[in-house]
């Protein structure tokens, strides 16, 4: 028991000591800017920007080689916080309003698809029970709008609740 | 001398591992898309499996056996396995990233890979010695992307070929694998000791 238990340990303390100076002398110095850059990203690897995970996307766009509003599920804070960080310009036709998946349960037939795509497992219900969608989970990507058979779930607009709602941004009045 | 030669045919060509074993299924059909990347997962696995037969043959004599506790074999092989893929991976990103890139995520899959394994452990059900168990890992890696770099070169050759609508893509690649299985058989008859 007390041999099996220590050389067990030890073994393992002993590959993590020779993996530990590996990783220090084998280190791959990243581009910093591309490890900035996925840390902003939402890390859900959905892989609508068209490239494989989170990392690609980070890759494409520190090489500059796709545009900042690539990232559906990162939305308008995402695009402002990347314009800001790679320093370009976008105009506003991305930043809409913030929406979010949600099911009419009139149409919902419980057939349980939506739940497998999600990435952020936003989407409650067993089969053959209406789904609901985790409001606060929900990063509306659209993946479940796809893949509905009845079409009743849809990005819809945030309904502000007590809880949600807050004054408006102040804006600038030009005077126009 | 002979004896050495003998387990090197006879793990590479004779127990093939791949197609008379049938261990290591997984990145035979997997990594064998273009040769390139079959040669560089052939010298991967055979690093990995080379040190890991040779490790776990160290680990069950002088370890398991002494204290008794060959219960813990499977666990301590695993780990063992495990670390030296963690470190063949970094080793590969250091060296070559664009082999990494080209691995993908086969390159930690050779953790799971059953050849490697399978090999530890039919490795220590014979009474080899250090040496022996070296070249035997050794020669059944050599069989391992021998048979890898073949199938790849033959599917390269089948993507170009014009294969009835029935069978593109994945089946005639399990077709040609059975083949080459088939033809591996004719080596059965090399003596191997």
């Amino acid at each position: 028991m007390i041999a099996a238990v220590c050389s067990l340990t030890l073994l393992g303390i002993a590959l993590g000591w020779l993996l530990g100076l590996a990783a220090r002398y084998l280190r791959v110095e990243g581009n910093p800017l591309q490890e900035e850059i996925q840390r902003l990203l939402p890390g859900v690897n959905c892989g609508q920007c068209g490239y494989p995970g989170c990392a690609g996307a980070a890759e494409a766009l520190a090489g500059g080689k796709a545009a900042v509003t690539l990232c559906p599920p990162g939305g308008a804070p995402l695009v402002q916080a990347l314009a800001a960080r790679l320093g370009v310009t976008v105009d506003g036709a991305t930043s809409g309003p913030l929406l979010l998946a949600s099911v009419d349960e009139a149409t919902c037939i419980g057939c349980a698809h939506c739940g497998k795509h999600c990435p952020t497992d936003a989407i409650i219900g067993a089969p053959k029970q209406i789904h609901g969608v985790i409001q606060d989970a929900c990063i509306g990507c659209g993946l479940c709008v796809a893949v509905c058979p009845t079409e009743c779930l849809q990005l819809r607009p945030v309904v502000a609740t007590l809880k949600t709602w807050h004054w408006p941004k102040p804006a600038l009045n030009l005077g126009v | 001398m002979r004896d050495y030669l003998f387990i090197l045919l006879g793990t590479a060509l004779v127990n093939n591992v791949v197609l008379v074993r049938f261990l290591g299924l997984c990145p035979f059909m997997g990594v064998s898309n273009k040769i390139d990347s079959a040669l560089g997962m052939g010298l991967a696995t055979t690093f990995v499996l080379t040190l890991a037969v040779a490790i776990c043959w160290l680990l069950e004599h002088y370890v398991l056996i002494p204290f008794n506790i060959q219960f813990l074999r499977i666990l301590a092989f695993i780990l063992v396995i495990a670390g030296l893929v963690q470190f063949t991976e970094m080793f590969v990103h250091k060296a070559s990233p664009a082999l990494y890139q080209v691995l993908g995520i086969y390159l930690p899959l050779i953790t799971t890979n059953c050849a490697v394994f399978g090999m530890a452990l039919l490795n220590i059900q014979q009474p080899h010695t250090l040496v022996e168990s070296l070249l035997f890992g050794f020669g059944s890696a050599l069989g391992f992307t021998l048979v890898l770099v073949l199938f790849a070169g033959l599917r390269e050759r089948l993507a170009l070929a014009s294969v009835p609508e029935t069978f593109a893509g994945a089946p005639i690649g399990f077709i040609t694998a059975g083949l080459l299985a088939l033809a591996f058989m004719g080596f059965v008859g090399l003596p191997t000791h």
